[in-house]
């Protein structure tokens, strides 16, 4: 088999781009609005107020257990989006990549891009390919930048949220943090690590029936759901109470996190969304989120209060409670 | 989880003043993320204990680090908890933005690699750990020797842990009840070296486990003793530790280092307590390879992780703590490390502390 490489060429502007484009993006990506093939997409776009998000995935590995760059790439800015209440439509994506990167990579790359945004009802419209020289890249970055509508009437942000309201995570945590530091360190379980990387459109059917009983969302990424509860907090001025015991998480990452010295709450996940809800309407949303398939392991986990304003308390298992703080510094393996 | 409740009642109705050490700074992690010590009644104190390799090491030694990288074509590669740990007037992470070749490792297999792919250059592992560690590196070094990699080298902090023990005991200054004894360090080593402490000092000595269960267990059989009046090694954490430890670990030790006295930060000098390359394995010593010497000892102003590491003190009762010495600014090494009182004390804090 040729060992066919992106190189500098791939990026000039010239024949090779326009090979480039046409072989690998167009004919994945094909559609009515990309295929027009103009300097910028010219779509319609429904009446009413659109969310924007943009994010950029420099991820080391490239293929890790349960998903690539590629597929991350999409579901995390469609998870922004869905997180600011808005039904995902359109994405523009743009690639830097370094000289030398195989090809073979590429295609399983964009193939799993167009994957990803068909499943999660999403266009991919304009795009940008630019190749640096040896070194000045790691391989590969996508940025992407997505739009969606927003239903009439929903306004999710923490201004919103009051004390009482319940606090759901959608699933367990720490599964793609785990799954990706494994791949790094080359270390396996018998139960193997995989990133729950995933579009998580099907909340929409949750936003369409639960309107602006719900509160507020956020995706716990980078920093995990620590950070996000943190974040909050500080935002919405509110207390936040969690029950160690209810926030779910799988045995592995149990496992290896006491293992690895790491603590779930920390690790990124990059196919859960927080959300929080009415005290009234948590107890349906849960019962709805569980019996869809993305978010059949949801779980109520505790409540926003008045007072400590700004901060997290958590109540270990033992019934101890403390704070649960935002990381400082950066979340590492132990040594022994 | 019942029985996790019931120990911890049980452990609650003891009334004696009793003071607890946890070796390992895995325990302390554990203990503060569990809030096992806000759950402890005031007559029964633990202590936090020099294990945490990153704590432990001299300033002398981070300095002869420091001096190390600063000379030309030396790729360092270091466990990322190193990086941030204050030498005097500087820090791996700071020689590192002014042009010294410092990565970060996982294993010693990366500086292998790392040796093999740059030829002209020499790659340096920095060891550090207990017994824990020490054998994965001895691995990588005899490996070195087998294949002669000529370029690859080892600067070994590496210490153990048995002395350091002894020499609390032996501190006056120092009242300790009983330990709860690492669990992974009594993987390698086994149950013996904690009964002959045991007897010795006339002190329980319980190896445990890392799970809150095991905790309260290890914590549970060590007021049991103490109210026996017994002293005896025990192993909590029987489904890792065997009696005999790992044989092929101590092994792999055994063959590569030998042992000579180290400079302990907060315990001084403890004679066969660091381990150095043996003579046959003299090449792979960075020490004497590059040729640095044992660098005096500059104390931080201020810094009170000596007396955090012996137990003297508890992180909070140092004037720096959460003030001018946090995770994001650290003064002394116990709060840079994952394994670090201070930072377990900081990252994991009760309510009630919050001021």
């Amino acid at each position: 088999m040729k060992d066919e490489r992106v190189l500098l060429a791939h990026g000039s502007g010239g024949l090779m781009s326009q090979r480039l484009i046409d072989e690998v993006f167009k004919k994945a990506w094909s559609n009515e609005i990309l295929d027009n093939m103009l300097d910028g997409a010219v779509m319609e776009v429904p009446s009413g107020r659109m969310a924007m998000s943009t994010d950029s995935f420099v991820i080391t590995p490239l293929f890790f257990p349960g998903g690539d760059i590629g597929k991350l790439a999409i579901c995390g800015t469609v998870n922004d989006l869905v997180a600011c209440g808005a039904r995902p439509l359109y994405l523009s994506v743009a690639f830097i990549i370094e000289e030398g990167l195989a090809m073979d990579q590429l295609r399983s790359i964009v193939k799993s891009m167009a994957e990803t945004a068909e499943e999660a009802g999403i266009k991919l419209i304009t795009g940008d390919t630019k190749v640096v020289e040896k070194g000045s890249a790691d391989r590969v970055f996508i940025n992407t930048t997505g739009i969606g509508f927003i239903p009439e009437g929903i306004d999710f942000r923490p201004g919103r949220i009051e004390p009482g309201d319940k606090i759901i995570v959608t699933g367990q945590v720490g599964d793609h943090g785990l799954a990706i530091l494994s791949q790094r360190e080359g270390l396996s379980f018998t139960t193997p690590a995989l990133s729950d990387c995933a579009p998580l459109y099907q909340l929409g059917e949750i936003v369409n029936k639960y309107g602006n009983s719900i509160k507020c969302m956020r995706d716990p990424t980078r920093g995990g759901l620590a950070t996000v509860l943190n974040e909050i907090a500080g935002q919405a001025q509110i207390g936040v109470r969690v029950q160690e015991a209810d926030i779910p998480v799988s045995l592995v990452v149990r496992g290896a996190c006491d293992m690895l010295g790491m603590d779930p709450l920390y690790m990124a996940n990059e196919g859960k969304m927080v959300i929080f809800a009415a005290a009234d309407a948590a107890e349906g949303i849960l019962a709805d989120l569980q019996s869809l398939p993305q978010t059949a392991d949801a779980a109520v986990i505790g409540e926003a209060t008045s007072e400590p304003e700004g901060m997290v308390l958590i109540t270990t298992e033992l019934g101890a409670r403390r704070i649960l703080g935002m990381l400082e510094g950066e979340h590492v393996p132990r040594i022994c | 989880m019942k029985y996790k409740l019931s120990l911890l009642q049980a452990i609650q109705d003891e009334t004696r003043n009793i003071s607890l050490m946890e070796v390992c700074g895995t325990h302390t992690m554990a203990i503060a993320r569990s809030g096992i010590r806000e759950l402890l009644p005031s007559n029964i104190k633990l202590l936090s204990g020099p294990g945490c390799p990153v704590c432990v090491t001299s300033q002398g030694d981070i300095d002869g680090v420091l001096e190390l990288v600063r000379k030309q074509d030396i790729i360092l590669i270091t466990f990322g908890d190193m990086m941030r740990v204050p030498g005097t007037g500087s820090s791996l992470e700071e020689e590192r933005s002014r042009g010294a070749d410092i990565r970060i490792g996982y294993s010693p297999r990366d500086a292998l690699r790392a040796a093999q792919e740059n030829p002209g250059k020499e790659v340096v592992f920095l060891g550090i750990g207990f017994e824990t560690t020490t054998p994965a590196i001895g691995a990588a070094i005899e490996e070195a020797r087998e294949d002669g990699i000529p370029n690859f080298s080892v600067f070994s902090l590496h210490k153990i842990v048995p002395p350091a023990l002894e020499a609390l005991f032996a501190d006056a200054e120092i009242k300790i009840d009983g330990l709860i004894c690492p669990g992974h360090v009594g993987a390698v080593i086994g149950l013996g070296p904690f009964e002959k402490l045991a007897s010795q000092y006339g002190k329980p000595c319980v190896i445990t486990g890392f799970e809150t269960l095991d905790i309260l267990e290890g914590i549970f059989m060590l007021l049991q003793q103490i109210q026996k009046a017994e002293a005896r090694g025990e192993n909590q954490y029987k489904r890792i530790v065997r009696d005999q430890g790992n044989p092929v670990a101590m092994g792999l030790i055994n063959q590569v280092f030998e042992t000579v006295p180290a400079r302990w930060r907060g315990l001084g000098v403890i004679p066969a307590s660091g381990l150095k390359l043996r003579p046959e394995y003299a090449r792979f010593d960075a020490r004497r390879k590059f040729d640095i010497p044992e660098m005096e000892e500059i104390p931080i102003k201020g810094c009170a992780c000596g007396a955090v590491l012996t137990g003297k003190i508890i992180p909070t009762e140092c004037a720096l703590f959460g003030r001018s010495c946090t995770p994001l600014q650290p003064v002394g090494p116990c709060m840079v490390s994952h394994e670090g009182s201070c930072a377990a004390y900081y990252r994991y804090m009760p309510l009630e502390r919050k001021k």
